[in-house]
C-alpha cells in the first residue's frame, strides 16, 4: 500500500487527505449537539405538555438553549471550512 | 465532481465581482444588499413613526407590531422591565439582521448578507461594546471584572477551575458564538439551496421527470429558510438581550 501511495501525485494525497479531515470534523463536531438538542427539545416538550400555561416561558428558554448548544456543531461547521490542504 | 455534478467551489457562492470602486471601498452586491437593507428599515420606522394614528395601518402597523413582539418575547422574558431602555436598540438590530437574512430567498438576489463573516463579526462586536459598557457603567469597572470572575456562593478551589472559564466565556467566547453562529447557519442555508438548485438543473437536463423531487425539496427548504432567517434574528437579539442583562445584574 505505501507503495501506491509513493508512486502518487502528492497533491493529489494532500487534496484526499483534506477532504476525509473536513468530514472528521464536520461529522465529529455534529455528534455533541445532536444529542445535546435532542434533549433540551425533549424536555421543553415534556415540560410544555405538563404545563401549557407556561409554554411561552418555556419556549424563550429553549430557543436559548438551543442556541447555546447549537454553537459548538457552527464551530466545527466553519473549522471545516477552514482547514485547507 | 460529486456524482457526476459539478458543484461550483465555495468561494464562488459568497465571493461577487467589483460593481464599482476600489480597495477596501470596492462595492459588490452584498454591499449593495446592505445598503438596501438599511434603507429598508430605516424606511419601515421613519414611515411607521410619522404618521401617528389609532388604527395602525401599512407601515405603522408593521413597525408597532414589531415592537410589540420585541418588548413582550425578547425583553420581559429575558431583562424585565428594567430592559424596556433596550428595545430601540435590540428592535434595531432584530429587524436589520432579519432583513439581511431574508434576501436568501428573493427570486433573483439569493444572497443573504449575513453569510459574509464581516456583517455578522460587526454586529457582535457592537454587542460586545455595548454589554461591558453597561456592566461598567452599571457595577463600576473594578466590581464588574470581580462579579465575572469571583462567582459568589462557590467554594474557594473552584476559583481555580471557574475563573479562567468564566473570563473566557465573557470576553472571547460570548462575541465569538454570536458572531460565528449567525454566519454559519446562514451560509449553511444558502449552501444547501445552492447545492439542492444544482442537483435539480442537473436532473431537469438529463431527466426532465427526474427533477421533480429535488424541486419539491427544493421549495420545501425556501420555506425552511424563512424560518432559519427569522430564528437566527431573534436569537441573535435574545441573546444580546441577555449578555447585556447578565452585565447588569451579576450573578448571586
Amino acid at each position: 500500500m505505501l507503495h501506491t501511495l509513493a508512486q502518487q501525485d502528492p497533491g493529489e494525497l494532500v487534496q484526499g487527505l483534506t477532504a476525509v479531515g473536513r468530514g472528521i470534523v464536520y461529522g465529529g463536531a455534529a455528534i455533541g449537539p445532536g444529542i445535546g438538542i435532542g434533549l433540551v427539545v425533549g424536555n421543553a416538550i415534556t415540560a410544555m405538555a405538563r404545563q401549557p400555561e407556561a409554554a411561552g416561558m418555556v419556549r424563550t428558554t429553549m430557543f436559548l438553549g438551543i442556541a447555546f448548544t447549537e454553537a459548538l456543531a457552527l464551530f466545527g461547521f466553519v473549522l471545516a471550512f477552514i482547514i485547507s490542504g | 465532481m460529486i456524482l457526476g455534478l459539478d458543484f461550483p467551489p465555495i468561494s464562488h457562492l459568497v465571493e461577487w465581482p467589483t460593481i464599482f470602486g476600489s480597495g477596501p471601498f470596492a462595492v459588490n452586491k452584498v454591499v449593495l444588499l446592505m445598503w438596501a437593507s438599511v434603507a429598508i428599515v430605516f424606511a419601515v420606522y421613519f414611515i411607521g413613526g410619522r404618521k401617528r394614528e389609532l388604527v395602525p395601518t401599512g407601515a405603522q402597523n408593521l413597525a408597532e407590531s414589531t415592537i410589540e413582539f420585541i418588548d413582550d418575547q425578547i425583553v420581559m422574558q429575558t431583562m424585565g422591565v428594567e430592559g424596556l431602555r433596550f428595545t430601540p436598540f435590540l428592535m434595531t438590530l432584530f429587524t436589520f439582521i432579519f432583513v439581511c437574512n431574508i434576501w436568501e430567498i428573493i427570486p433573483g438576489i439569493q444572497m443573504p448578507v449575513t453569510a459574509r463573516i464581516a456583517v455578522p463579526i460587526f454586529l457582535a462586536l457592537l454587542v460586545y461594546v455595548i454589554y461591558n459598557f453597561v456592566g461598567i457603567v452599571r457595577q463600576g469597572p473594578i466590581s464588574y471584572l470581580k462579579n465575572i470572575m469571583f462567582i459568589p456562593g462557590v467554594p474557594w478551589p473552584m476559583y481555580i477551575l471557574l475563573t479562567p472559564i468564566e473570563l473566557i466565556t465573557r470576553f472571547i467566547t460570548q462575541p465569538l458564538s454570536l458572531a460565528v453562529r449567525l454566519f454559519a447557519n446562514l451560509l449553511a442555508g444558502h449552501l444547501l439551496l445552492v447545492s439542492f438548485a444544482v442537483i435539480t438543473q442537473a436532473l431537469f437536463e438529463a431527466t426532465v421527470v427526474g427533477a421533480a423531487l429535488p424541486l419539491a425539496l427544493l421549495i420545501f427548504l425556501m420555506g425552511f429558510e424563512v424560518l432559519v432567517s427569522f430564528l437566527q434574528a431573534y436569537i441573535f437579539t435574545i441573546l444580546a438581550a441577555v449578555y447585556i442583562d447578565a452585565a447588569m445584574h451579576p450573578q448571586h
